[in-house]
């Protein structure tokens, strides 16, 4: 690594440290990992939307080597409940009992030597099953009379939320109302890395030692440790390198509890590896939303108040640990957006079908509710014929509102929204663009803003009462002998360069060289509890505690630095890896290095001075931003597309995004994160999705029919950045990681309905495909 | 997704590849689709008969006006120019498009087309081109005509022992004029229509329309596409069974396009 403009801390764009060993293939993921011994699992799935289980017949003489929930005595079911009121919490059994309630449901572990044989005693199984009635469409699904996923629930629901604001006075004073029925599709995750789970028994530490592919260590082993009814000391998770999280990989398995409880019943070594088939249509799937949504807006567009009943799909079970409504019951307090908004009334439910659970994706709820929010205001502005920077300019909250308290009790910390705005406009020619428009091209301008909760804590979380609430954050730091510095934090990093920015955090505080300091991650019997990396929390909560405990080591290197220059520790400052004396410049002699510090400390403890603090070198920190509400970033993002009238296909052919993440650790690092997030707003907006059969079957099993957009569907964006600080964080970060998946569909989809409107056409649902596009085109032409 | 069980043949000649197949061994070129076939289990062949190995299952040969393209000649290979003059310079547009240059460095002509997944590209374009595909069964060979070879989805007109040995396809002059186009949801991705028409003076011009989840359907005579296009166009496209909304709207779009490009060429 060499010394780059701006330094080697915080705000600098260093390279990846990682990098080495992803780029030339090094990377050690669950699948490169074996064992002696080891056993393969498959697993044997349901071929059926909703079935009562009446029986496995296991292949003859090879019974001891299939296993159903009947074998596996002891093992708790996965129970992720929720303190809202009237949550109705769902019983996963690891393998299914008496019931399937979803396609690929496991019902059997098979074990063998090889994956490949595992899978014929799978496909050797006998089934024997009393198919019921399915729902698979969420709608249907709540209404009375429909068969119930789980026996005795008196709806399939597992949470409705209501607000109740009055808006019924708003007919009789708006200048405009418009009314939408939205709907984004199920969505399976992809990340490149699917699931894999290693799990071995250690009978000298009594240990289950579990290798998987996590994104939240620590809440995983709380969870495996209460299914397999173990102490939480008799687990040990251990996260290696992890190809993508998203999300996905922050829930506990089924096939984890599985693997762990063959492994200890086996005495061997078992292991899973998931494949895309699997992944895509049994387990990783995300977002479907529907919207039915009024807004009413006056002459200048500045809304009047907003009322919505969303309902999300969130499939047959409530997983762990984010539970079932996360997104569900979001949506009213994300709905207000950047805006500042007088009035909201919004009913939502979160429904039970025999779908997979739907999981947390990156942007989580937000993605699908700016698409919601964003297409309304678009639809708004055409009704009042004013333009769709003049809506956002009439309601987005402004700078001198700072901080913003919204009606919804969500605080804005810092910002400067209507900017963003104001710079997207400016980079984009958007005359050139009304007079293609004029000469007959189908050709639109798009815009979404909004902003992203991120490192939100207790304060927020202690009210969903599910199964963990993030407190404080914290940092294990050691100076080694020889003067490197280990940092240990109980988040994962799998793709968002952490190795690099907690690096360069403890050189910002120590001005130890990145390259001498070690980040140490994705093991629990090494790292200090954490929630994990989730929610856009880890610039903010890791880097503030690591920022933390290099402060508290700083003292005390400081005080044993300043004994060996023999002045007081008030005459000493610690920087650039050393402990130099205030009052002389870089002399010989007044100032002795980091890495003296810690050789005194170990192996000439002689020289240290007598009232030295005896915790030594090595310090555990905590901490929590406070107010500890969430940082919010924003954006602005503006999209050219053009629409090919003949087929419906859409080409992007311009995108800028103006972001505020307030301090940029390492700028190009968030640079990739927004990029990789677009890609995946763009799959949301444009290719994703798992269509249904009317059985209940996934239709996209391969990624031959589950499209996910490639380098050159993803257009090169222009990113500019502005950088308020943040009030709240230790250097005014604020958490960005999941912003550009947000913001892409909602942009995309006005885009195109800007480039239809002289038609007369809008697409309202996503993903917005030719066929879709050309529907609306259809429509249009029918309505005329 | 592993694949069941099987075994694997090499044969040594095109004698005992064609007893395997008698036999009921399934026949493999590149395996670039039978591959995720057998780990779907949706292929659970006892036995694959591995093809690449043969003598001259592989290149070009030209004898007077027909050019005879070995079945396991690679997309790659045709890419790279395998196919020369005029008929070459087609068929290397064609292959440059199929999927990604790793399928096209081991995906075979042959294997494309006798695999005749409607969305293929050789199953759409060879029929425009005329000439015969040379199957080779227990009886030896016999000349099958391209325009009648796809019979269905995933259907051909090969004999339950025959392999296909190789495509005769005929020289074509330089002034052959030629149009293609196709859907593709994004680079790489199959085909949700394709249409091309060839055009060689002193003949009738062929066109084909496919990638409808169906046979290819091929225009012997396509004077009156090219006369008046659109009308002949909607009336070509609503004979085609099955078709949504927009699946016909991609199909009438991909004849115009081929019309335009032939008229253009």
């Amino acid at each position: 690594m060499t010394a780059e403009p701006g330094g080697l801390g915080v705000g600098a764009s260093l390279r990846r440290k990682e990098d080495a060993r992803f780029l030339h293939g090094r990377g050690r993921f669950v699948g490169d990992i074996t064992r002696p011994g080891m056993l393969e699992v498959a697993f044997l799935r349901s071929p059926i939307a909703h079935a009562r289980l009446k029986g496995v017949t296991k292949p003859a003489g090879q019974e001891k080597h299939v296993f159903t929930i009947d074998d596996l005595s002891g093992i708790g079911t996965i129970r992720a409940n929720s303190a809202l009121p009237g949550f109705r919490v769902s019983e996963q059994s690891a393998l299914a009992k008496d019931k399937v309630r979803h396609v690929g449901e496991a019902i059997a572990a098979c074990v063998a030597d090889s994956r490949a044989a595992a899978e014929d005693l799978a496909a050797a199984c006998e089934l024997d099953y009393e198919a019921l009635p399915a729902v698979f469409d969420m709608r249907t699904a709540c209404l009375p009379g429909a068969a119930l996923v789980h026996d005795g629930w008196s709806m399939n629901a597992f949470l409705e939320t209501w607000r109740d604001d009055d808006v019924s006075h708003l007919d009789a004073v708006a200048a405009a109302k418009v009314t939408r029925t939205l709907r984004t599709s199920r969505q399976s995750m992809a990340p490149l890395e699917g699931r894999g789970v290693l799990a071995e028994w250690d009978p000298r530490l009594e240990q289950m030692i579990v290798t998987t592919s996590t994104q939240m260590p620590h809440v995983t082993k709380s969870g495996l440790a209460d299914c397999l009814g173990l102490d939480e000391g008799q687990v040990r998770i251990i996260s290696p390198d992890v190809g993508g999280g998203f999300g996905y990989k922050g829930i506990l398995l089924p096939e984890e509890i599985v693997c762990a409880s063959l492994a200890i019943r086996l005495g061997r070594p078992v292991r899973w590896i998931e494949d895309r088939f699997e992944q895509l249509t049994a387990s990783a799937n995300c977002r479907e939303h529907h919207y039915i949504l009024n807004a009413w807006a006056d002459k200048d567009g500045k809304l009047l108040g907003v009322e919505c009943e969303a309902i999300v799909d969130a499939g047959a079970y409530s997983s762990y640990p984010f539970g079932a409504c996360l997104e569900a019951a979001q949506v009213g307090s994300i709905l207000p957006g950047p805006y500042i908004l007088p009035l909201l009334r919004c009913h939502t439910v979160s429904a039970c079908t025999n779908k997979p659970p739907i999981l947390p994706y990156r942007g989580v709820a937000r993605t699908g509710v700016c698409y919601a929010m964003e297409t309304t205001l678009d639809a708004l502005a055409r009704k009042l014929k004013i333009t769709p920077q003049a809506i956002r300019f009439a309601n987005l909250v402004p700078a001198t509102a700072m901080p913003y308290r919204n009606l919804v009790g969500k605080v804005f910390d810092s910002g400067d929204y209507p900017e963003s705005l104001r710079r997207a406009m400016a980079a984009i020619d958007v005359d050139a663009i009304r007079k293609r428009q004029a000469a007959g091209e189908t050709v639109g301008f798009g815009l979404a803003t909004f902003c992203e909760q991120g490192a939100h804590g207790t304060s927020v979380y202690h009210a969903w009462g599910i199964p963990f609430v993030p407190g404080f954050e914290q940092a294990y730091a050691r100076l080694a002998p020889d003067g490197v510095l280990e940092l240990r934090v109980g988040v994962h990093s799998h793709g968002q360069g952490m190795e690099t920015t907690l690096a360069q955090v403890a050189n910002e505080v120590l001005g130890i060289h990145p390259n001498k300091v070690r980040v140490i991650h994705g093991d629990t019997a090494l790292t200090p509890y954490s929630t994990g990396t989730w929610g856009s929390r880890a610039g903010v909560m890791a880097g503030g505690a690591v920022a933390e405990a290099c402060r508290q080591l700083s003292v005390r290197v400081a005080a044993i630095g300043a004994a060996l220059l023999q002045v007081p520790p008030a005459d000493v400052v610690v920087e650039g890896g050393r402990v130099r004396r205030k009052d002389t410049g870089s002399d010989a002699g007044s100032s002795v290095s980091i890495a003296d510090v810690a050789r005194t400390w170990y192996r000439a403890p002689q020289n240290l001075p007598p009232d030295v603090d005896k915790g030594g070198l090595e310090i555990t920190a905590g901490y929590r931003p406070d107010p500890d509400t969430g940082t919010h970033s924003y954006a602005c993002h503006a999209v050219v597309a053009r629409v090919d009238i003949e087929t419906g296909a859409v080409v992007l052919e311009d995108y800028v995004i103006v972001e505020d993440g307030g301090k940029l650790l390492n700028p190009m690092i968030v640079d990739g994160q927004v990029m990789g997030g677009l890609a995946q707003g763009i799959g949301t907006a444009l290719y994703e999705e798992m269509p249904f059969d009317s059985e209940g079957q996934p239709l996209a099993a391969t990624l031959a029919d589950y499209l996910l957009p490639g380098t050159t569907d993803v257009p090169d964006v222009r990113l500019d950045h502005m950088e308020t600080l943040s009030p709240w964080t230790t250097f005014g970060q604020k958490g960005i990681g999941e912003s550009g998946a947000i913001g892409p569909p909602g942009a995309i989809v006005n885009a195109i309905n800007d480039a239809l409107a002289g038609l007369g056409a809008e697409v309202m649902d996503l993903p917005a495909s030719p066929s879709r596009v050309l529907a609306a085109l259809h429509a249009a032409r029918l309505k005329k | 997704m592993k694949p069941a069980a099987f075994s694997y043949a090499r044969p040594g000649s095109w004698s005992e590849a064609v007893q395997l197949v008698k036999a009921g061994a399934r026949p493999g070129a590149g395996t670039q689709s039978l591959g995720p076939l057998l780990n779907l289990r949706l292929a659970q062949p006892e036995t694959i008969a591995d093809l690449r190995h043969l003598p001259d299952y592989a290149g070009v040969t030209v004898a007077g006006s027909v050019l005879r393209i070995g079945a396991g000649t690679t997309h790659a290979s045709i890419e790279d120019g395998a196919v020369p003059g005029r008929t070459g310079e087609i068929m290397a547009g064609i292959a440059r498009r199929i999927a990604y240059r790793a399928v096209r460095n081991r995906g075979t002509i042959g294997g494309s087309l006798a695999h005749a997944d409607p969305a293929a590209d050789w199953v759409a374009v060879l029929p425009a081109l005329g000439g015969v595909a040379v199957a080779l069964g227990p009886q030896g060979e016999r000349r099958l005509p391209l325009s009648s070879f796809v019979t269905g989805i995933f259907e051909t007109a090969l004999a339950a022992d025959e392999v296909l040995r190789a495509i005769e396809v005929p020289v074509l002059p330089s002034v052959a004029r030629w149009g293609h186009w196709k859907f593709c949801r994004k680079i790489g991705e199959f085909s949700k229509a394709t249409a091309c028409v060839l055009s060689v003076p002193g003949a009738a011009p062929r066109a084909v329309l496919a990638a409808l989840d169906g046979p290819p359907l091929v225009i012997e005579d396509a004077s009156a596409l090219l006369q008046d296009s659109e009308t002949e166009a909607t009336r070509i496209v609503a004979t085609y069974p099955g078709l949504d909304d927009w699946r016909r709207a991609v199909a009438l779009t991909a004849l115009r396009h081929a019309v335009a490009a032939v008229k253009q060429s």
